[in-house]
């Protein structure tokens, strides 16, 4: 039977920003360069400053990495698709990559694009797991997990585009009518 | 090619709800809609790579981390990773922090007026050997007070961050010490319903690791998440 999770508690920096990291470019890398933006809310619509979100993800041709992760501070020849960032005294956070390609998916069906976050706070006793999707790809429509989702709760998985050339805006609520969909794992 | 095997369902009562009122922060944290139960697809089964070269000599050793030696009874914790089936999970990073001797973590926001000490700062890595085994020295952090309920104190504890084959495994917790008083009112540990469960974030005292003249031996085994069985295996 598997360990029972306990909470990060408030003061789990000290132990995890070795490998804190918001870039995962690195030199030479294939696909569409982005950022994603986003904050987090609590159900009293408070941002959560002491959070850390941890992503996962494909390259652009959405094949997953076995490439070793640096700490922060060293800067990884290869890409890793890891990264693990804290949210700022706005509980805000941004993230630095490439655009995932199409990742392999149940009985051979494609996945749309997409990003697998777990986030972690203090009042969270285990982590929460989600996803995010890009916003125009046509096979959102044929995604098998985005598939699962109630239509009107969809579009919390779907970053949307920012002002800004290849930004993304995506944000986490943790309650509330606009809820972000999290995923029993 | 055949889809991955799934991860295995946790057995009731062994994880904490993510709502648990007695916990005041998880109420305005956990998700209120109902969570979607996900299929099991590559970007689950696969995960981050860490290698030995993450972490040095100083990382095990919390008290060898500044010039002097931190105060506090010195403890030597050990281990083994293992999956659900008993196999040793190798090259597992294995990240700890703690409060020192007096229950003062080294960050900012912790008010608690217990002193800091200049040659502690709480936190560790280590990356497991082909057996799934770690090692980290250290000095036993003391029970501090927070702010959940009137006079509220949390037991001595370490927290514990890991990653094993599969980014489904991730698993934060933490380590306890056997006969803590606090134990029994201690709404984050008593979170999990099933008394086991439980039973089983408390270290136990070990001769086998104690050393003479040295430190006390701490023995902490974590399992992490394993797959749902082949046909075959079953």
């Amino acid at each position: 039977m598997s360990s029972a999770s306990q909470t990060v508690g408030p003061f789990f920096s000290i132990g995890l920003e070795h490998l804190n990291r918001n870039d995962l470019v690195v030199p030479g890398i294939a696909g569409t360069v982005v950022t994603i933006r986003g904050q987090i809310l609590d159900g009293g619509r408070q941002p959560v400053p002491d959070a850390q979100l941890e992503i996962w993800q494909a390259d652009a041709e959405g094949n997953y990495s076995e490439n070793k992760c640096e700490a922060a501070g060293h800067s990884p020849a290869k890409f890793t698709g890891f990264a693990r960032i804290f949210t700022d005294a706005e509980g805000r956070f941004a993230i630095r990559t490439i655009k995932p390609g199409s990742v392999r998916g149940i009985a051979g069906a494609g996945q749309a694009p997409h990003i697998a976050v777990f986030v972690f706070m203090r009042g969270l006793l285990k982590p929460l797991y989600t996803r995010i999707y890009f916003p125009g790809e046509a096979a959102n429509d044929s995604d098998a997990v985005l598939s699962l989702v109630p239509a009107d709760r969809k579009d919390t998985l779907i970053a949307s585009v920012s002002e800004k050339t290849d930004s993304f805006e995506w944000n986490v609520m943790l309650q509330g009518p606009h809820e972000t969909v999290f995923f029993e794992w | 090619m055949h889809d991955p095997r799934r991860y295995r369902k946790f057995a009731a009562g062994t994880q904490p709800e993510y709502l648990h009122p007695a916990y005041v922060s998880s109420v305005k944290r956990a998700p209120t809609k109902p969570l979607i139960l996900l299929p099991h697809t590559k970007t689950e089964t696969t995960g981050p790579v860490f290698g030995h070269s993450l972490v040095t000599a100083a990382d095990s050793d919390l008290t060898a981390q500044h010039s002097g030696e931190p105060l506090g009874e010195r403890i030597i914790v050990s281990g083994r990773v293992l999956d659900e089936d008993g196999h040793g999970v190798p090259d597992s990073l294995v990240e700890v922090w703690q409060a020192n001797a007096a229950g003062r973590y080294t960050h900012k926001v912790d008010q608690h007026g217990a002193p800091l000490d200049p040659n502690f700062s709480g936190c560790g890595r280590v990356v497991t050997d082909a057996e799934g085994r770690y090692r980290f020295v250290s000095i036993k952090p003391g029970a501090y007070p927070w702010g959940n309920h009137h006079n509220a104190w949390r037991p001595q504890h370490i927290h514990f961050s890991l990653f094993g084959a599969g980014l489904l495994t991730r698993l934060v917790t933490q380590m306890y010490f056997p006969g803590d008083p606090l134990l029994e009112f201690d709404p984050i540990y008593n979170s999990t319903a099933d008394e086991n469960a439980r039973r089983r974030l408390v270290a136990k005292f070990d001769w086998t690791t104690t050393e003479r003249s040295h430190a006390l031996g701490y023995r902490f085994d974590i399992v992490l998440r394993g797959r749902e069985q082949t046909p075959a295996e079953k």
